[in-house]
């Protein structure tokens, strides 16, 4: 396994958030009955002609100039010529030589911290086929069109990535870009972005690559990572049993977690691309370029250089808090309150209570049950030393389940930290006087059991006594240890 | 009587309430009745909903609204959609279909006044040049009916000319106008691409099909042009220029008209076509109009490349015809590749196949580079030609077609052969330029017609041309006999 170098290139499929159809004027609203938002364009009736949706285009260029790509002055619509049922028409409409995005790069930062700059190759724009339906069918299959001619930004990176975990990385940076560019709504379990991975091996040195395999249509993050890792093992062993890897396309199986063939190259259809003549070439100028340009938001890097630099945050810190607009605007909204010389306390709020209730509940951070300046509310408290951090992560609970502020539930429960020394002393005195065997072990050098009184007198205390006040008593209090 | 009367006069009869659309309606619905079996140039007559329309245009006629158009009967090429009837582009494959949704043209059309009275014969899916490969049986030409009158358009030319309706609209892919409107001695104009709206019109070879009309006389055609051309926003080809006036541009005298003689197109013609063509030249003299030679060097590649063109768009655009959502499904498929094979094995017809079979051969990995690509760079070589010819003169003339009407079953086995009868239309398809054929004489007592082709947007200018030599001549007044 390490005599081989991993070779990944992926294809990504991003939904357009447009209303209507690229080229009709049917919605794309998902989830809607079959066939009910398919108009006669959709159904390919005689003597229809498709309409270029101009959102559409100018999603398209938006994403070309997020990621500092050329963006062609012309590009033309092909038709790719095949039989489906789901495909009304026999053919998609797509692009093919002349794609509106070309030459485009992403930075992308891995689990190391390290950053690898991805190539991108094209991205092109392309209608959505139907759906076929078998469920409920018995010896018939339904067709559904509500999704055919549903807008696709289609994203096609070189084969720059070396292992899973990096197609995962850059497949995530694209999730985070097309949703900061509002140009999809990244759902991927509604099928809104999804990849498919091109994937082979070559002895590490070789230079040319291997054979590779196309797995279609992975849905999840992890889905990318699971196939690809079943693939590049599935490939290896096949080499190294003397076998040969051949091209074709392949289907993963998340129940088996394995990826079995679906067609092989031989039988792949020729799909006799050729120019649309039912559509102009897209032209776009500088003025609508310059248009496009101006509806950009702060990108990902660029909002995390600014939080790294205006906060004094790590690169992965700033990076994780810049992963979603919404992400970021929360954390912006507490820095706000609180003011950026805390701006660690709230990155690790934000990073660690806030984002482990949300994923535990499932909801997204727009819909948080603990808004920006609840928090605030609550960070303010740890801040001016009413509340320890253990005690505020009690309050936050509380905070998530009842919907109130800070103050009120601190108040309603008693929390609020014992600074008074004597108070403190108290407890401590009579904790040692409960506990003389374990003050005479840790005189006797057991140092360990220092912690142990602390969590006696929190015990005591509900964990009220402020920590540092605590320590500094407990340690004159116990003496004669080496603490 | 009213069948040989020209649209500019029936609308002023209309306007003065002399005679009604529903009269108007009755008689050309009666000759149908009586003319037609013979001819075969309808799929469809819709004489029910000829004469609703006949009493709405009545109403609004009665109201003092006027239009060169209102009350005006007409019938439509079978290839446009027209909700609520039946339309089958001459094919098995849509013999069951009902349009849901009318074509622009025939909306347009339905806006300005006129009566539909039925659908008109055409070969299948507009491919063919003698309305032999029509599903409904060959339409039969009204000045011999062993021959044919010209295709794919033939029922609208056969009809015109029959004086089955004054006007009637037809597609033009590689002469499909102007062939037949030659072959019946009527008037047939192809527009510009882009002039009018392809939406609703069943597409063959989307960059070459472009709607026009057939009709007696040049201001007649002119008349119906105005109605149906204009940008269209559900056609992405269709062009935003403005429409001019093409009634009013009728009256501009020709003097100083530069025409320019297509050396290609007589190189080898027939001499009593050529003969009849130095007549309409002398005609064009005498009018002030200065003739001169022109040649365009590359317009014999225009059938091989037009048969490289046509066949791939038409390879594609066929496609939808698979059984699935309309038209003709085979029975008791026992698979879905049975299902497309024999939906479509069975429903279209041996042409539509040839060229399909052609079209998937020349847009396929290996062969596209040296058929496609090759055409497409032929064809922008003979846009070129004519461009750089319009530099000099101000339209092109030459012959329509190279011989009369043939005879039925003549070049049925020979596609090579009946193809070569769009030798001098095709090239103004091929550089989406305007086209008119205006009847110009008779060979073997079968009309010829004179074929003038213009810059792009040149309509008016053309529709002027046509309409001055009509002035000056008679032959599109001829009726063929029985007819008269």
């Amino acid at each position: 396994m390490n005599n081989w170098e991993v070779v990944i290139g992926l294809e990504i499929h991003a939904q357009l958030a447009t209303k209507s159809k690229i080229f009709s004027g049917s919605a794309t609203a998902y989830g809607a009955p079959p066939n009910t938002q398919a108009d006669l364009v959709d159904l390919a009736y005689p003597g229809v002609l498709p309409v270029l949706n101009a959102r559409a285009v100018q999603m398209a260029v938006k994403f070309g100039l997020a990621i500092d790509a050329t963006v062609a002055r012309r590009s033309v619509f092909a038709r790719k010529n095949y039989f489906y049922p789901d495909l009304p028409k026999g053919y998609q409409i797509s692009q093919y030589e002349l794609p509106v995005v070309a030459r485009g790069t992403l930075k992308v930062m891995l689990d190391d911290g390290s950053v690898k700059t991805v190539g991108i190759t094209r991205a092109h724009l392309e209608e959505d086929a139907g759906k076929s339906l078998h469920e409920g069918l018995p010896h018939a299959t339904g067709i559904d069109l509500n999704r055919a001619g549903t807008p696709l930004l289609e994203i096609v990176s070189e084969p720059d990535m070396r292992s899973a975990k990096e197609a995962v990385a850059y497949m995530k940076k694209i999730h985070t870009l097309v949703r900061y560019l509002e140009i999809c709504d990244g759902n991927m379990q509604e099928g809104s972005f999804r990849c498919d991975a091109n994937v082979s091996v070559r002895p590490k040195g070789e230079e040319k690559f291997g054979t590779r395999a196309e797995i279609k249509n992975l849905n999840s993050f992890r889905f990318v990572e699971k196939a690809i890792q079943y693939e590049v093992a599935r490939q290896v062993e096949l080499i190294e049993s003397g076998g040969k890897v051949v091209q074709e396309t392949r289907l993963y199986d998340s129940d088996k977690d394995e990826t079995r063939s679906m067609r092989s190259k031989e039988e792949a259809n020729d799909y006799r691309y050729f120019p649309d003549p039912d559509l102009l070439p897209v032209v776009v100028d500088e003025m609508f370029i310059e248009a496009v340009r101006a509806t950009l938001p702060e990108l990902p890097d660029q909002k995390a250089a600014r939080f790294a630099k205006d906060f004094a945050l790590s690169a992965y810190d700033a990076g994780v808090l810049s992963a979603s607009r919404e992400l970021g605007a929360y954390f912006e909204a507490v820095i706000a309150g609180l003011g950026a010389s805390h701006a660690k306390l709230a990155a690790n709020w934000v990073m660690g209570e806030l984002s482990s209730a949300l994923n535990r509940d499932n909801i997204d951070i727009a819909n948080s049950k603990v808004n920006p300046r609840a928090l605030t509310g609550l960070l303010k408290r740890i801040v001016d030393e009413t509340i320890s951090g253990k005690i505020a992560k009690e309050v936050f609970e509380a905070m998530w389940s009842e919907g109130k502020a800070a103050d009120a539930i601190i108040e309603a429960k008693g929390l609020r930290q014992i600074t008074d020394s004597s108070a403190i002393e108290g407890v401590i005195d009579s904790v040692i006087a409960a506990n003389p065997k374990q003050l005479a072990d840790y005189r006797s050098g057991k140092d360990k059991l220092f912690g142990f009184f602390v969590g006696q007198v929190m015990k005591a205390t509900g964990g009220k006594a402020n920590p540092a006040q605590l320590n500094e008593l407990l340690k004159t209090k116990l003496g004669g240890g080496n603490a | 009587m009213l069948h040989n009367l020209f649209i500019g006069e029936l609308a002023e009869r209309l306007v003065k309430r002399q005679i009604s659309s529903v009269e108007l309606t009755r008689h050309f619905l009666s000759r149908i009745e009586r003319l037609n079996p013979a001819l075969n140039a309808f799929i469809t007559l819709t004489a029910e909903r000829a004469l609703e329309d006949a009493a709405a245009a009545d109403a609004r006629l009665g109201k003092g609204e006027k239009g060169p158009l209102l009350g005006i009967p007409l019938i439509h090429k079978d290839i446009f959609c027209t909700s609520g009837v039946k339309t089958s582009c001459g094919s098995r494959m849509l013999d069951n279909f009902v349009a849901p949704y009318d074509a622009t043209v025939v909306a347009r059309l339905k806006g300005a006044g006129t009566v539909m009275l039925g659908k008109s014969n055409m070969d299948e899916f507009a491919m063919g040049s003698s309305n032999e490969t029509s599903y409904y049986g060959p339409v039969r030409n009204p000045w011999d009916i062993s021959k044919v009158p010209g295709g794919s358009s033939g029922g609208s030319a056969a009809a015109t000319a029959a004086r089955l309706a004054p006007v009637a609209t037809g597609t033009d892919t590689g002469g499909s106008i102007r062939q037949p409107a030659a072959l019946t001695g009527v008037t047939g104009l192809k527009p510009t691409y882009g002039r009018v709206s392809r939406y609703g019109m069943i597409a063959f070879a989307s960059s070459l099909d472009q709607a026009g009309v057939f009709a007696r006389c040049a201001g007649d055609a002119a008349a119906v042009l105005q109605a149906m051309a204009g940008f269209d926003p559900r056609d992405s080809t269709s062009v935003d220029v403005p429409v001019p006036d093409y009634s009013k541009a009728l009256g501009a005298p020709l003097k100083g008209l530069k025409i320019g003689l297509l050396r290609e197109f007589f190189d080898g013609l027939e001499p009593r076509n050529a003969a009849l063509i130095e007549e309409a030249l002398n005609i064009y003299t005498g009018l002030g109009a200065e003739t001169r030679e022109v040649s365009l060097p590359r317009l014999p590649l225009s059938v091989p490349t037009y048969y490289v063109v046509a066949p791939a768009e038409c390879s594609s655009n066929l496609s939808r015809f698979d059984g699935v959502r309309f038209g003709y499904r085979c029975k008791d498929p026992k698979d879905l590749l049975d299902l497309y094979k024999r939906s479509r094995g069975e429903g279209f017809g041996a042409e539509v196949k040839r060229r399909i079979m052609t079209g998937t051969y020349v847009l396929s990995a290996g062969y596209f580079d040296a058929y496609y690509l090759k055409a497409q760079k032929a064809r922008r070589m003979i846009t070129d030609d004519f461009r750089a010819a319009f530099e000099k003169v101000d339209l092109v003339i030459g012959p329509t077609t190279p011989t009369p009407a043939f005879d039925i079953g003549a070049k049925m086995n020979d596609p090579v052969l009946m193809y070569l009868n769009d030798i001098y239309t095709i090239g103004a398809n091929l550089a989406g330029l305007p086209g008119v054929s205006v009847p110009c004489g008779f060979v073997d007592g079968l009309p010829m017609g004179l074929q003038l082709i213009g810059p792009h947007f040149a309509e008016a200018k053309l529709l002027n041309a046509a309409h001055q030599y009509q002035q000056a001549t008679d032959w599109h007044k001829h009726a063929p006999r029985g007819y008269e």
